[in-house]
């Protein structure tokens, strides 16, 4: 099978290869998931300002053009350029352009998931520009050619012993050294040198507020701060979705965001971006790529509402079990399922299957996004469109017309009970992806309904 | 047509019946003990808050703990003592080999432990990020008790850059294990006037 047309599935069953791995992913973003719990626990409002978040993203989506419009006009205003891209290519061609237009062909970049679903960084290779990310985590897995794993913690499927091996490749520290201090202390002073001597930095955007047409972006590094402080020209990459109507409307996002995903009252900065340093410059791509799309699937255009705090991945049981690489996309977890068949359903058919739809995603989602429903409208739609395998397609029918019909599922469950009891291997066997890691129920000897017609008569009795 | 015509009229056909915002003035936090909930937050940011009775004190306490540093900046009109920093005399990269930056923050937040400083109190956007370590003053009186009262404050001030600053610069990129100092400074200290 060619790499990119594994599914989750084939993807997931690679990372469950290593079961002590497996066992200290889910532990480790369980812990984190606990982080958000305690963080969230402390504030009696929690509930009012995920629904004043919500209600906040649903005005803005209603109101998009407007206030983009208004964005537009007020950074401009305020000297910054803005730019329009349509799709990935149209931004990534704006960037190079600008790039070119200074004469730059080295540039360091913070966390923009918006440049990974572009894959900016391969076509910046390909036109000969060096491009360096430097979030530590997304640095960790640029020097081991990989995406990201998860958007907030980028390596989080490495362990410090690998991250020590690429750093002595590519840095030059110590053999053997795995001490996550040594190794933050050193990867300070490799990026410390890029901020200084780089001319050009990319950072992505958190909120853009259209009454003032300034941005906001957050880190816990800095590293965003750095290259923007520091650089001739400043490139802030963002989808449309990231507007947010006023200043005042700010608070409840800011509360929101961090403890939803680490479980900190705040990240370290909150840096509000409205005009650029004298005599330098700052550039804002608006980019659409899909998103007016989505915004027109009534039953999707929710997932726009997303701030990107990732609460969803580390509380998903599948999520936590099956590493961010089975996604097959940038944007990883359950609302990375619900984003990605928007925009490509071939590809991206087996996403919103990669679900137990046990809800917690939707029960977390700081803006009360309905990512577990939407899981399930969208295996409707592929199905309705031919996306999903005819093997998994002949069982949902299968299953239908035995749940439609009371006397053939009294049937079928006798036959299964006596299959399972007496010629096992008939179901457990490699043709049955179910029982795949899974052990065989102990069969009953009565069906739920036998049992309860029994008990209720005797209760009937006393 | 542009690419961002064709954007809006997509969005524009696409965006459902417009939705109403909702009144975010509910939120109020509580104004009581604020400062003990503030010096609480900022030791859970990684940060050290000290009462100090004057500008005096704060100048003799930076003394005292950074007596090792080699370049000690600030944009603190009073602290007479130190190297004054002004925006446009050199270029920013200039500031690299800074160790210590000590400027005023406009107010505190009790909730978190951040405060707010905008470009005019850094003189130098780069200065409190690229410092090795950072040290912010503020006054007691200046203490909210969240981040709505925060932005109540802010309201339509007009600043170029503003940056709500929450501890030193950390990760936990490695393992999860925090490590505080990843590109910003390495540690802050906060002087409650």
């Amino acid at each position: 099978m060619n790499e990119s047309t594994l599914h989750h599935a084939d993807l997931s069953e690679r990372f469950n290869a290593d079961e002590e791995r497996v066992n200290w992913h889910d532990e480790t973003l369980w812990w984190i998931r606990q982080k958000r719990d305690r963080a969230v626990n402390l504030l009696p409002e929690w509930e009012s300002l995920r629904e004043a978040a919500s209600q906040i993203k649903n005005n803005v989506l209603s109101r998009l053009s407007e206030y983009l419009v208004a964005f537009e006009a007020r950074a401009t205003e305020n000297g910054i350029t803005v730019h329009w891209a349509e799709n990935a290519e149209q931004h990534n061609a704006i960037v190079v352009n600008i790039l070119q237009q200074q004469g730059i062909n080295q540039m360091i970049k913070s966390k923009s998931m918006l440049t990974e679903e572009c894959h900016l960084n391969e076509y910046l290779q390909q036109k000969g520009i060096e491009v360096i990310d430097t979030d530590l985590g997304e640095r960790v897995v640029q020097l081991a050619k990989e995406p990201p794993s998860h958007i907030v913690l980028p390596c989080i499927h490495k362990k410090k012993e690998e991250i020590g091996a690429l750093f002595h490749e590519h840095l030059g520290t110590l053999e053997g050294a795995s001490d996550p201090m040594y190794l933050t202390a050193e990867a300070r002073k490799h990026l410390r040198e890029k901020f200084l001597t780089r001319r050009a930095a990319l950072t992505g955007v958190n909120f853009a507020i259209a009454e003032t047409g300034e941005i906001v972006i957050c880190t816990n590094e800095g590293n965003a701060d750095m290259g923007a402080h520091l650089c001739d020209v400043h490139i802030a990459s963002m989808g449309i979705e990231k507007i947010i109507p006023e200043r005042k409307h700010l608070p409840v996002f800011l509360r929101l965001l961090t403890r939803s995903a680490t479980g900190q009252p705040i990240t370290t900065y909150s840096s509000h971006f409205r005009t650029p340093r004298a005599g330098k410059q700052i550039h804002i791509i608006i980019v659409d790529n899909g998103r007016s799309t989505q915004l027109g699937r009534k039953d999707f255009r929710s997932s726009l509402k997303c701030i990107r705090c990732a609460a969803c991945f580390n509380t998903c049981p599948v999520y936590r079990r099956s590493g961010g690489h089975s996604y097959h996309t940038a944007i990883a977890g359950p609302i990375g399922s619900i984003l990605a068949p928007n925009l490509d359903m071939k590809k991206y058919a087996d996403l919103p299957f990669a679900s137990t739809l046990c809800g917690s995603c939707s029960h977390v989602c700081p803006v009360k996004i309905d990512i577990h429903d939407q899981l399930y409208k969208w295996r409707q739609l592929l199905v309705q469109e031919g996306h999903v395998s005819s093997s998994k397609t002949a069982a949902i029918k299968g299953m239908n017309s035995v749940l439609s019909h009371p006397a053939f599922f009294k049937m079928a469950g006798k036959a299964g009970r006596w299959v399972i009891r007496h010629i096992p291997f008939a179901v457990k066997n490699p043709l049955n992806v179910w029982y795949k890691q899974r052990d065989m129920p102990e069969a009953p000897t009565a069906s739920f309904s036998s049992w309860y017609q029994k008990n209720r008569k005797h209760d009937k009795q006393k | 047509m542009t690419s961002r015509n064709k954007i809006l009229e997509a969005v524009r056909l696409n965006q459902p019946d417009a939705l109403p915002l909702p009144d975010t003035g509910i939120f109020k936090g509580e104004d009581i003990e604020v400062l003990e909930k503030f010096l609480n937050a900022v030791s859970a940011t990684g940060g050290k808050a000290v009462m100090a009775g004057s500008y005096d004190e704060i100048a003799h306490l930076i003394n005292q703990a950074f007596s090792g540093a080699k370049r000690i900046v600030t944009t603190v009109p009073e602290l007479t003592g130190m190297t004054q920093i002004k925006a446009g005399l050199s270029d920013a990269h200039h500031l690299a080999d800074v160790d210590l930056a000590v400027m005023n923050a406009h107010f505190g937040v009790a909730e978190n432990g951040a405060v707010w400083i905008t470009e005019d109190l850094m003189q130098e956007r780069a200065l409190p990020f690229i410092a090795q370590d950072l040290a912010v003053i503020i006054h007691k009186n200046n203490i909210v008790p969240t981040m709505h009262e925060a932005y109540d404050r802010i309201g339509t001030s007009v600043y170029g850059f503003g940056s709500f600053i929450a501890g030193p610069s950390k990760t936990a990129d490695i393992e999860q294990s925090l490590v505080l100092g990843a590109h910003g400074p390495c540690s802050m200290m906060i002087f409650v006037l």
